[in-house]
């Protein structure tokens, strides 16, 4: 029996003891002198389901976990006593192989008759291992339903129990959060350590000079490949700059005008005109500024007589600064929308312009707010990846000048893990040493957001 | 008293003085705010015109009619499958332009059709092998190349050193166009086909399926998780550590880049847990972890919505907690639930970054059949694409995006008619 089927056929025998059980409850509740049931017959049924489904799923789940090691271990068994014992790499070899073989995509050279012998075994031996395993999760399923079932009785508080296990469901999925979070953490910290291993932390965070591609042999040129991260982080602060320069005013000032010129039907219009903005994926940016934007610029640059690199920090900066607009704006809105009425009223009563109220009494009183978001702002440019991918350069130059390439953290950890990956390598290993730097310092702004949010608050009413 | 009148009237005066300029000042404010948002919205026309200018073309294919004969003599009869289709087109070609003799010549030649041709000759044959013998009219598309010309693409009036083209290739295509045998047709094989080195044979049906894949996954994971880990949160979670914790890591995960998620797919599913790489599972996996606080932020607030009048009540009349949730509360705030989850899943429709990580970057000629298959998706597949030299990606690309952004749009849609057809205002 396919696992599939099997997992069918569970479901289906569990549905199935849900009617039984809540018919068995009616069928207690009307016997002549039995007290009124505690709980619905339907919550009976869902007891009784539950007992059918979740100690046999619990089976299924912890065989499929580990029943790929043991089979192969058990195929690998006749491998090894015809060739003795084997090295580490060459079992691993060995396993790759035996795995590739059993999915059927074995093409390249002649099939080792021993191994095609040990693919065999592995496959007959799954073969019984799921005929067991149905036989097993069905019995586990089919006894414990009919304990839960001999169990009813009016006095069972079937709810109380079946709401127990929804509780403990609801909080599994809300604790998924702090798994992930865990797992990113986990894991960029182990693959970092590795990387720091083979290449010292200081030089990686204060080195001037980033070029990640190792020689195959130790005797090739440049076969150490170096891992200083400053130029990388240079490129990204100046690309992030010129977004922002282009985001926050932009944004702020539609924000403005959105809030407190703009009329009802204006704002109704224009804001999810803004919003579509937003919603462009990343990539149709990327494609935007390496196709149009960056050949414009440097078309304009050499009408002026400018060297442009064709692949400019200002481009990538300059699309992602659109990018950001509708973010800074619709948070500021927000804001700026939260300041009360009266104290505008205040400055106006007072003679005030509008512009002079807005400047003076309206971007005072929403400046934490507007700090926030433009915090947020700077760790989304920070952390944008595709329109760098598409539209910045590879080569990692120490420059300020936004019209030469440089290379961002996003960009150096795409082109490191796309293509061939080798886990014993720093160049590889560089990837999460950068992610872990992209995580702390977007963490770090995020939470310094929150932080100024907060603490400068302005409370009115 | 009189000196006081007289400053008095000199302050106003003052102020009168200094109005004109405050007035522009204003002006001036009110028109920069202005021209930020025209400017940002000449913007979306300049992207979104851009696109559609370059990518409209793309849903034509010239095609080129070739009588072509199914020479007995040349195919191997008994063996359809690994027959020379190829040589039927040359052959055919050869017919009607006798007079490329040199070996250079008839390369030129057969470059104008597609090398996907034989392709479609073999799909033929192997579904009707009566036509064995006879000569049938088909349209075959055109080489790319021929195809960018046809489209205005690729200028003509340039030297020859500076085409793709030769004028000699140029003289067929002129007398084939005084033969009617060149036309623009509506491009099937970009919604039939895979991927393809050949811009002309490139289709988005793989990517559009590894996108179905990967998305439904994501849905079937996100939203009862999402859902149940906002009902947990808003209404049972005592006040403690531990549900601050829970909190604020949703918060700070929905602020954490993209790419951080790819690199944990890459790390905890692809080398931990083993699961097949550049496939629709793992993908749906990093796209959920994604998409989760999304969900949960936007499930809590519709549940935060619902008043607490509603609760009152069905406690009142001896409802249990979790049958009050799941009997009056739960359906009251699922319209919003829907509506976040939509925008969430648009988000997730457009991610590229983490997808890169996990492989779904490869070369992938085949439509996935299932979770498990090599797959890729529609925003890797643009980056793909735009990636390529060929000048005929360009307007694929295009054309996907145009694809892409009609979907989304159709999302957001949905998410706005269900906001606007079932939210309540309490």
């Amino acid at each position: 029996m396919s696992p599939t089927l099997l997992l069918a056929v569970l479901l289906a025998l569990s549905s199935l003891t849900y009617r039984l059980g809540s018919k068995r409850a009616f069928h207690v509740a009307k016997k002549p002198d039995s007290p009124v049931l505690h709980s619905r017959p339907g919550y009976h049924g869902m007891l009784v389901a539950l007992w059918c489904l979740l100690p046999a799923l619990a089976i299924f789940v912890i065989w499929h976990i580990f029943s790929d090691d043991l089979l192969s271990a058990y195929a690998v068994q006749s491998f090894s006593a015809a060739h003795g014992e084997l090295s580490q790499a060459r079992m691993e070899l060995l396993l790759n192989d035996l795995r590739n073989l059993i999915h059927g995509s074995y093409f390249s050279r002649e099939i080792d008759p021993a191994l095609q012998e040990a693919a065999d075994r592995y496959l007959a031996m799954r073969q019984t291992a799921n005929t067991a395993l149905a036989v097993v999760v069905l019995t586990t399923a089919t006894l414990a339903a009919a304990w839960a079932s001999w169990r009813i009785s009016p006095a069972l508080r079937a709810r109380n129990q079946v709401e127990r296990v929804v509780k403990i469901c609801l909080t599994l999925c809300s604790t998924i959060a702090v798994f992930t979070t865990l797992g990113i953490v986990l894991s960029i910290i182990f693959e970092s350590i590795r990387f720091f291993q083979q290449v010292s932390f200081f030089d990686f965070l204060f080195g001037l000079k980033w070029s990640p591609q190792m020689a195959i042999r130790a005797d090739q040129a440049g076969s150490s490949g170096s891992f200083g991260a400053v130029p990388v982080l240079a490129g990204t602060f100046l690309i992030s700059a010129i977004a922002m320069a282009i985001a926050v005013p932009f944004g702020l000032f539609s924000a403005i005008y959105l809030s407190e010129y703009a009329g009802p039907v204006f704002r109704k219009i224009v804001k999810p005109m803004l919003e579509i903005l937003a919603g462009v994926p990343t990539v149709v940016y990327g494609f935007f500024a390496a196709l149009v934007i960056a050949p414009s610029i440097r078309n304009l640059g050499m009408g002026l007589g400018l060297p442009v690199a064709s692949e400019s920090a200002l481009a990538a900066g300059l699309v992602m600064g659109v990018m950001i607009i509708p973010f800074v704006s619709s948070l500021s809105d927000d804001i700026i929308n939260a300041v009360p009425q009266s104290l505008r009223d205040g400055s106006l009563a007072l003679g005030a312009t509008r512009s002079e109220t807005i400047k003076n009494v309206v971007i005072p009183a929403a400046l934490p707010g507007i700090v926030g978001s433009i915090l947020l702002a700077v760790s989304r440019a920070i952390g944008e990846t595709m329109i760098v991918v598409m539209a910045a350069g590879l080569a990692a130059n120490l420059t300020l000048n936004p019209l030469q390439a440089v290379t961002t953290v996003t960009v150096q950890i795409v082109t490191l893990l796309v293509g061939d990956q080798e886990f014993d390598s720093p160049k590889t290993l560089a990837a999460f040493a950068l992610g872990m730097l992209l995580f702390v310092v977007t963490l770090a702004l995020n939470v310094i957001a929150l932080y100024v949010v907060r603490k400068y608050r302005e409370e009115y009413e | 008293m009189h000196s006081n009148m007289t400053s008095d009237s000199s302050a106003t005066a003052q102020v009168r003085r200094s109005l004109p300029k405050r007035y522009a000042r204003e002006r001036r404010f009110r028109f920069l705010g202005l021209a930020a948002i025209v400017l940002t919205l000449l913007f979306l026309v300049l992207l979104l015109g851009s696109i559609f200018l370059k990518g409209w073309t793309a849903f034509q294919q010239t095609h080129v009619r070739l009588d072509v004969y199914f020479d007995p003599a040349k195919l191997d009869v008994g063996n359809l499958n690994n027959a020379d289709y190829g040589a039927l087109v040359r052959a055919s070609l050869q017919d009607m332009f006798p007079e490329a003799e040199s070996r250079s010549e008839r390369l030129q030649l057969n470059r104008l059709v597609s090398t996907g041709a034989a392709f479609i000759l073999q799909d033929i044959l192997t579904a009707s092998p009566e036509l064995i013998g006879s000569t049938q009219p088909f349209w075959l598309p055109a080489d790319d190349e021929v195809d960018m010309l046809i489209k205005g693409h690729s200028p003509r009036d340039v030297p020859e050193s500076a085409r793709r083209l030769s004028d000699r290739q140029l003289g067929w295509i002129d007398s084939l166009l005084a033969q009617e045998r060149l036309e623009k047709q509506f491009n099937t094989a970009f919604f039939k086909n895979g991927d393809s080195r050949e811009p002309e044979l490139a289709g988005v049906r793989g990517a559009i399926t590894g996108s179905f894949y990967t998305l439904m996954l994501t849905l079937a994971l996100s939203f009862p998780i999402g859902v149940a880990a906002a009902i947990y949160l808003e209404e049972f979670a005592p006040k403690n550590r531990f549900t601050d914790l829970i909190e604020v890591n949703i918060n700070n995960l929905a602020a954490i880049p993209s790419i951080i998620f790819g690199l944990l797919g890459l790390a905890v599913f692809l080398n931990f847990f083993g699961l097949p790489r550049s496939s629709s599972v793992v993908g749906g996996l990093v796209l959920t972890l994604m998409t989760l606080p999304t969900i949960i932020i936007a499930s809590r607030a519709s549940l935060k919505a619902v008043p607490p009048s509603i609760h009152e009540a069905a406690l009142a009349v001896g409802a249990s907690k979790v049958q009050t949730i799941f009997h009056h509360v739960l359906p009251l705030a699922l319209p919003g639930m829907l509506t976040g989850t939509i925008i969430g899943m648009a988000q997730a429709l457009g991610e590229t970054a983490p997808l890169l990580m996990i492989g779904m970057v490869a070369f992938i000629v085949d439509v996935p059949q299932s979770l498990q298959d090599p797959a890729t998706v529609l925003p890797v597949q643009i980056y793909l694409w735009a990636d390529s030299p060929e000048r005929g990606f360009i307007e694929r690309t295009s054309a996907a995006i145009m694809i892409l952004l009609l979907v989304l749009l159709v999302m957001n849609a949905a998410a706005v008619y269900l906001r606007n057809r079932f939210e309540r205002r309490w």
